[in-house]
């Protein structure tokens, strides 16, 4: 396969240039993931798993390994995208940009994973590339191979980080002069020690928009008793390519609301895994897709439960608009012993065009006895008594049937925390709706 | 204010209503009453404007105006309430928000000013305090995970907020325990007034022991057919509908 070969071609030049001074352990890890991508080639729709989404559009085009933007830009550009003046992690194509960033590392280490790499080597090698199994998915091989630059968050035990750390990934792509588009692989790790809690709110945004694909993994660590509340947005430029894998490790008794909110992307593919690892661990799964046009969006979720007396919700509402076409692939396994699990999990879809299109698989592996898991999943469009009720009250037909859709995403967004990133997706939604 | 003549209602191709004539006259409040099945829902629908009813014959006129040209939300801007008989979830929305976009259509249509979240809960907690009720479910979802009485009583409350001239309760008082029931039927006696009328729609005397109507009409297969005082539900209460229906199928 043609793309496969220039991937790992690139790779090649990438190890031999800009990797070549990693640790060994490192190269190691990237040779063995770039011959694992190499192995698994792209997928393709006769795979269980992307039976619903074809990456050709990744392999009809040519990329090339992201480099620096050919200029930084300024803080008034970014300044739509940011929460306020909290810490804050700015990548450009990838690479961090320290004059748009606060790092830190006074006991609390917030920095570029290439800085980590250099500054705390035995905290990275201990966690990285640990979670996030790549050995039957290519992207995250193709991503562990690449591994540069992305966020490191390292909260000591019983650290608390009040203010809720923003990580945002810009692009600006520039066409190569031979038509190549870029590709950047950012690799992010955040890990919250026993009894520590951190909010990390990370961002996929295009500043200039066009065709490139971001290629991201993320890794997140909760020790024992330890809160973790990780939002997700991705609003890439309606061209891109968005291929993302978050894993999240649980220890004892520990909670992580894990939110994801689809906004952008031509293709975008998000697989989320949660392994609760240790008993009474929390999990919460909240997510929203809002699609329009030709827009494709898949979310392949999975929650491990490998231990007794956990609990895990987990709620995904799409609204598909246009031509466009939502998955929903919602997997718990239920480990033998595992005993207690308390799983919930839905997945409803709004369908606003008649060309839209929603496909929601629950899956449920369960072995153990004494659990409780439910599932339940709807498409459909807005309903008409609903629509009567509110025209009853004197709201007009195009109003009712956008504060509906609003109330929709909102049953989603009115689960986000953090004042500023709820304003903003609301604005978003709203600006979207009123097209 | 409601000139209703020979209505004839339809749904899906099954005609429910037959030739229905009602009049209503300011500050008046009438009853209908019926057994299940007479068509007494599809008369309050189709008053509102439900596009699943369809009026295959007569008029009705409300204030003078067409009533039936008007889309649902042009009836209710101009003062149509209708009290759902099962109120309907609206996901994701908070009560408080929904009562202030329905408050701000129709004062948008009357030319008035929209009112802000600030006006507008200053508002809301004068028609709470006027009807003697707490503002418990302002800030739920509307309708969501309400339970029976709640969501009659989120009806009424609209009811209140939204100031119609013309007031549809459909079944109101289906499912309510005779407290739920006074605690309704109180807030409904606080609203009336000599601009405003209602037309009751119920299955049971018992809400009439609370608020007393001028008229009650008896409504079967698709027709009144006998109109009267108040006394006239206590009869009905006495020896139920099948005196009536005999005698309609007779003349």
């Amino acid at each position: 396969m043609v793309a496969v070969e220039r991937l790992v071609e690139a790779y090649r030049a990438f190890a031999a240039n800009g990797a070549s001074g990693a640790p060994a352990w490192l190269k190691e890890l990237r040779d063995g993931a770039i011959a694992r991508f190499d192995a698994l080639g792209f997928p393709t729709t006769k795979q269980e798993a992307w039976r619903f989404t074809s990456v050709a559009a990744l392999t009809e085009t040519a990329f090339d390994l992201a480099h620096p933007a050919s200029r930084i830009p300024q803080l008034a550009e970014i300044q739509p995208f940011l929460l306020g003046d909290g810490p804050r992690l700015v990548f450009v194509n990838g690479f961090l940009q320290r004059s748009l960033s606060t790092p830190f590392f006074d006991g609390v280490r917030l920095d570029g994973l290439a800085q980590a790499l250099v500054a705390a080597p035995d905290l990275v090698h201990q966690h990285l590339s640990k979670y996030a199994a790549f050995t039957e998915r290519p992207f995250a091989a193709l991503n562990t191979a690449f591994v540069r630059d992305g966020a490191f968050v390292h909260v000591p035990a019983k650290v608390t980080v009040e203010e809720p750390i923003q990580v945002l990934f810009l692009s600006m792509p520039p066409i190569a002069t031979d038509g190549a588009r870029l590709v950047a692989h950012p690799r992010n790790l955040i890990v919250v020690e026993r009894e520590a809690r951190a909010t990390v709110v990370e961002t996929y945004a295009a500043l200039e928009g066009g065709v490139y694909w971001t290629n991201a993994v993320t890794e997140v660590v909760a020790g024992d008793g330890a809160r973790v509340d990780c939002y997700r947005v991705q609003r890439e430029s309606d061209r891109a390519y968005h291929v993302a894998v978050t894993d999240v490790h649980q220890g004892r008794d520990s909670t992580v609301n894990l939110h994801a909110v689809a906004f952008g992307a031509a293709l975008a593919r998000h697989d989320l895994r949660g392994t609760l690892a240790g008993p009474g661990g929390y999990l919460i799964l909240n997510g929203l897709y809002l699609l329009a046009g030709e827009q494709h969006a898949d979310h392949h979720t999975a929650i491990d439960h490998a231990a007794p007396h956990c609990e895990s919700h987990e709620y995904f509402n799409g609204v598909l608009d246009g031509r466009s076409h939502g998955v929903f692939n919602g997997r718990i396994i239920v480990r033998p012993g595992a005993q207690k699990t308390d799983s919930k999990q839905t997945n409803n879809n709004l369908l606003l065009s008649r060309e839209a299109h929603a496909d929601s698989q629950p899956q449920l592996e369960i072995y153990a006895d004494d659990v409780k898991c439910t599932h339940g999943s709807t498409v459909g469009p807005l309903d008409p008594k609903a629509l009567f009720y509110l025209r009853s009250r004197g709201i007009g037909e195009a109003e009712a049937r956008r504060l509906m859709t609003y109330g929709f995403a909102a049953e989603i967004l009115n689960r986000v925390d953090v004042a500023p990133l709820r304003a903003q997706l609301d604005q978003i939604v709203r600006a979207r709706l009123a097209e | 204010m409601l000139e209703v003549r020979g209505l004839h209602v339809a749904v899906g191709g099954t005609e429910i209503l037959r030739g229905v004539d009602l009049t209503v006259k300011a500050g008046e409040v009438h009853a209908i009453m019926g057994p299940n099945g007479s068509g007494k829902s599809t008369l309050t629908q189709a008053l509102a404007g439900h596009p699943a009813y369809t009026v295959t014959a007569g008029t009705a006129t409300y204030e003078g105006k067409d009533l039936l040209a008007m889309k649902p939300e042009e009836r209710a801007r101009e003062g149509l309430f209708l009290a759902f008989q099962y109120p309907v979830e609206i996901r994701g929305i908070t009560n408080s928000y929904f009562l202030r976009s329905a408050v701000n259509a129709v004062r948008k249509h009357r030319g008035q000013e929209e009112l802000d979240p600030l006006d507008f809960l200053q508002v809301l907690e004068e028609k709470l305090k006027a009807i003697g009720w707490d503002d418990t479910l302002m800030n739920r979802p509307v309708n969501e995970g309400f339970s029976g009485g709640e969501k009659k009583r989120n009806e009424i409350l609209q009811l209140a907020v939204l100031e119609p001239k013309l007031a549809l309760l459909d079944e109101t008082d289906s499912g309510l325990d005779i407290d739920a029931l006074k605690t309704v039927a109180q807030a409904v006696n606080k609203l009336r007034a000599p601009d405003r009328s209602f037309v009751i729609v119920t299955h049971y005397q018992r809400l009439l022991n609370f608020i007393t109507p001028d008229v009650v009409h008896v409504l079967a297969d698709g027709r009144i057919v006998k109109s009267g005082g108040p006394e006239l539900a206590h009869e009905l209460e006495a020896k139920g509908y099948d005196w009536l229906r005999a005698g309609a199928m007779v003349s």
